[in-house]
């Protein structure tokens, strides 16, 4: 594969500029109840209907933290690389809000559970390496429900307290497909790990995105804006190209660039300002003094390690050892967990190269036609390997294989069957290719003559012949062959 | 039989068991003074109907193997009650009725207790003289003029005054022994999380520590038995087996080595306040216990630090009261901001008003370090003066407070001078240390005067037992005339 160049830069009348760009992604916790009270996370319950004591601030209601939630952020840290800390502390970050039941919102601070980490991306012009600043624990807040009555704003609790792990990566993103990367990376190592489902459309993984731009070759860094709660990767991608030209066209009019929170406008295509830095909240965070600071026994994060199942960058180098795969195809299969489970179902009954390829060929073309996960394909990692084998023994011909596999999708039935009943196998026994082909022949000496004279191109014409006579089924390669033979003879 | 409600829980106990009196008589006769007694202003809420069915039910079917068989108790309003109106002395909680029983007040209710009515205190447990609760001031039973010390002075008054044959508050810096204190009355701050904190309203959560209010030490002990516990629901809750302080009671305090710390004589401390520290060292003396000098240097930073400390943790835990989901909301408000305002400022009294602006400081960014930082390790270097002196002693022997009870309105408007009320009990609170307040002695005005062991941490016993000494060598019974019948 040719490695391409890292080009992207916002032109200006001056220059180029680099976009610099650092995320905070949310990520909800997978675990059955709330980071500190026993209330259900299931998503799409009605709402207030998942919401304890303590989700909505009673007086005297004390928080209790979720052992799993703890396990779950100390998984994904490892999954990231990243310096587990014994000892983090739970503060309180203070804030009025109608949907944020206690006044405060319980997350850390300045010792988080988990430190500096890195993932790598895989990108056209080579791999990259994203740091970790940091992952943290704290808890989701409510919903404001605006638009049910004129007058009134409707609060839903059911999300308030459930666990969020905030990611923090170094400023080390520089275009928006390396956004896209970043995101679909860590997502892909949460799915892994089981830690988080990466939901987007279930608010599981949102992102607060951090950029500035400078000159191309610039050392320090320029004034930088916060996007806030963008929840999908094509509005953060949007989000930063609007952001970045907006930046370097203050700076080329020669204005400053005001450090400040902004709002992306999914309907308008634009970033605006939502508050200042001189209004910033004052948090007043604290250590809560309801919660003891957090201790993890070295056993425990050893135990997690141990447990941790193989991730992407990982199954990756194995799948090229192991399968012969080259880069490109064995990142596409390693992107999701089910993906890679699949591919290892159909390549441990198969032939590994070629089960790639029609993986990544006609499978995922279908299962993205019909906007499957493909843990809903309709076709079964068995039947798949299956029908891989056909084609590799030459029982049936790629093209005959294509007809097999829109059957499959259709009936879900297994190949063998389908090509048994429809009598697509292929002909490949000799003697019956020879006569067939010595018929067309016969019939088409001109042709014949016109060949033997130097007119090769008229081959082709012969092996269609062929497969129109044997109504495709022909193996194409012994064909080849006997036609090659008898022209010549 | 002859008055009741005069005697002590022991004694009380003990007539129950023996059938001498049933639980609703009992209740009754307490019933009765309560209503006799509404010049005190000691109860926010009563619950006589269902105290009087308990009783009924007690009586039908009596387990007399319990800690507290067929005992009515008035509890201070701070523990949130299952339906029953809980207050925490504010006028932002004035509707708040609980559909849960905090766990203190729920262990004594298992134990064969039940809920009398809820006793009035300062709002949200902040103050020191009950006259900042909505609710309005509790009368000490010792005068008509006098308060009843605070947070918990619905509590000591209740108690001195034979409302309520013992009783619980809650100590922050000194709400429960100061009362006691005031009252003639014996107040316990246990071990900072021997008591679950869980469905008490909170002010200062690392400071917050439930305790047992009660006429003698023996009763202190049956109740702290009653009432503690380990509690899964509060982190902060510690995880040890059970003891039976009643039972493990004992007299003989021979050879226990008591330190006398030279910090507490204070400047201007009244003369009456050092002979009743001289009085008590002598009799720990006579009763063959060993006196120590010991220095804990950094007591004097103690008040401030209590100051910040205490009011950073109450703006917080205060935020919830915002009118959205319970308690009081103001009709005024054109949005959420203006309803919040008006909700806060119509909800809370002046001082809790204060205590929040003051936390809400020294949390500020650009304050934080100097302000509750420092507090925080000045707070370490306290408990470590205490650590280091109970290497070589058992118990520490103080005056509980700086004077005896004072007259309503005399510091209401000098925040300062009511707290330094505060200034031997909130070490105590900062180190997270069981301290006991005994009555000792009386000044020269007749007002009761208690003096204060303090122990190291889950050594309730030790100052129990010590404590159950003084008492039978001390010679003080509180002299209440019920003037206000």
């Amino acid at each position: 594969m040719s490695k391409e160049k890292f080009d992207y830069f916002i032109k200006g009348e001056k220059g180029k500029y680099e976009v610099v760009i650092g995320l905070e992604v949310h990520a909800q916790v997978s675990s059955k109840s709330k980071l500190f009270s026993g209330s259900s996370t299931k998503f799409g319950a009605d709402p207030n209907n998942q919401v304890s004591l303590i989700d909505s601030a009673f007086p005297g209601m004390l928080p209790v933290i979720n052992e799993e939630c703890v396990k779950q952020a100390v998984r994904t840290g490892l999954g990231l690389n990243a310096k587990i800390n014994n000892y983090s502390v739970f503060d309180r970050k203070n804030y009025f809000y109608a949907d944020l039941p206690q006044g405060y919102q319980i997350s850390q601070y300045k010792n988080p559970i988990v430190g500096e980490g890195k993932v790598l991306l895989d990108m056209p012009y080579g791999s990259k390496e994203i740091g970790i600043e940091r992952l943290h624990l704290e808890q989701d807040a409510g919903k404001s429900i605006h638009d049910m009555d004129p007058s009134n704003t409707y609060v839903d609790l059911n999300r308030s307290g459930i666990a969020l792990m905030e990611i923090v990566s170094k400023p080390d993103l520089r275009s928006p497909d390396e956004v896209n990367a970043y995101i679909k990376k860590l997502r892909s190592i949460m799915r892994y790990l089981g830690t988080c489902d990466g939901n987007m459309q279930e608010g599981s993984l949102r992102a607060d995105v951090n950029v500035s731009v400078r000159k191309e070759g610039d050392k320090n860094f320029g004034t930088r804006c916060e996007i806030k709660n963008v929840n999908s990767i094509k509005f953060m991608q949007m989000a930063i190209e609007y952001e970045a030209t907006r930046q370097v066209e203050l700076i080329e009019n020669g204005k400053e660039i005001d450090q400040e929170t902004r709002l992306f406008d999914t309907k308008k295509n634009e970033t605006r300002s939502m508050r200042s830095k001189e209004d910033a909240h004052d948090y007043r965070y604290f250590p809560d003094p309801d919660l003891l600071p957090l201790k993890l026994e070295q056993k425990l994060i050893d135990d997690l390690k141990i447990s941790l199942p193989e991730l992407p960058d990982k199954k990756k180098e194995r799948f090229i050892k192991e399968y012969g795969l080259n880069a490109y195809e064995a990142n596409i299969l390693v992107s999701e967990k089910e993906i890679s489970d699949y591919y290892e179902e159909v390549a441990k009954l198969s032939d590994k190269k070629l089960a790639a390829t029609w993986m990544m060929g006609d499978l995922f073309a279908m299962l993205n036609d019909k906007g499957l996960d493909i843990s809903k394909s309709p076709i079964s990692a068995k039947n798949f390997a299956e029908l891989v084998q056909s084609i590799k023994t030459g029982e049936i011909s790629g093209r005959i294989a294509k007809e097999v596999f829109e059957i499959m999708v259709e009936s879900g039935d297994n190949p063998k069957k389908i090509i048994e009943s429809k009598g697509m196998k292929q002909q490949s026994d000799p003697k019956e290719l020879e006569k067939m082909i010595n018929e067309i022949l016969s019939k088409n000496k001109d042709k014949v003559d016109q060949y033997k004279a130097g007119k090769e191109k008229l081959f082709g014409f012969f092996v269609g012949q062929v497969m129109k006579l044997s109504g495709g089924k022909a193996n194409p390669q012994l064909t080849n062959e006997i036609l090659k033979k008898l022209l010549k003879g | 039989m002859a008055d009741i409600t005069n005697q002590s829980l022991n004694e009380i106990i003990e007539n129950v068991k023996t059938k001498k009196i049933s639980s609703r008589e009992l209740t009754k006769a307490y019933i009765k003074n309560i209503e006799n007694a509404k010049k005190l202003n000691a109860f926010v809420t009563t619950t006589f109907d269902q105290a009087l069915e308990n009783a009924k039910q007690f009586d039908n079917k009596p387990n007399f193997d319990q800690l507290l068989p067929g005992i009515p108790l008035a509890v201070k309003d701070l523990f949130c009650t299952e339906n029953t109106k809980t207050t925490a002395g504010s006028n932002i909680l004035n509707n708040f009725i609980p559909s849960y029983e905090s766990t203190v007040t729920k262990n004594l209710w298992g134990n064969g207790s039940f809920l009398l009515g809820k006793l009035n205190c300062d709002e949200f447990a902040m103050g020191s003289s009950n006259e900042t609760s909505h609710y309005g001031n509790v009368i000490n039973p010792v005068g008509d003029q006098l308060v009843p010390g605070g947070s918990s002075g619905g509590s000591s008054s209740a108690l001195a005054a034979d409302l309520t044959p013992a009783t619980i508050g809650t100590d922050t810096g000194g709400s429960i022994r100061q009362p006691a204190s005031f009252t003639g009355t014996v107040g316990l701050k246990p071990t900072y999380g021997l008591c679950s904190r869980w469905g008490i309203v909170a002010f200062a959560s690392s400071l917050d520590q439930a305790g047992p209010m009660t006429k003698t030490i023996k009763d202190c002990a049956i109740m702290l038995e009653s009432m503690s516990g380990f509690d899964e629901k509060d982190s902060t809750s510690i995880n040890k087996k059970k003891e039976q302080y009643s039972k493990n009671l004992k007299d003989n305090i021979k050879g226990l080595k008591i330190g006398i710390p030279k910090e507490y004589r204070v400047d201007n401390m009244p003369k009456e306040i050092d002979e009743l520290w001289e009085k008590g060292k002598n009799i720990l003396k006579d009763l063959g216990a060993q006196l120590i000098d010991i220095s804990l240097p950094h007591t004097k930073y103690a008040l401030p630090t209590y100051y910040i400390v205490a009011p950073a943790e109450a703006s917080s835990n205060l935020a919830r009261y915002d009118g959205v989901r319970y308690g009081y909301r103001s009709k005024q408000g054109k949005d959420l901001i203006e309803m919040y305002e008006k909700t806060r400022s119509e909800g809370f009294g002046d001082e809790v008003k204060r205590r929040i602006l003051i936390g809400t400081y020294v949390l500020s960014s650009g304050y934080y370090d100097a302000y509750y930082l420092k507090a925080q390790k000045v707070r370490q270097l306290i408990k470590k003066d205490f650590d280091d002196s109970f290497k070589k002693i058992d118990a520490i022997l103080t005056p509980s407070t700086p004077s005896s009870a004072f007259k309503i309105g005399e510091k209401t408007n000098d925040p300062v001078s009511m707290y330094l009320n505060d200034i031997f009990t909130v070490p105590v609170n900062l180190a997270g240390l069981p301290a006991l307040s005994l009555p000792a002695g009386v000044d020269k005005k007749g007002y009761p005067l208690g003096l204060q062991l303090i122990g190291k941490a889950l050594d309730e016993q030790k100052i129990l037992n010590i404590g159950y000494a003084f008492e039978k060598n001390c010679g003080f019974k509180n002299e209440i005339k019920k003037w206000w019948s």
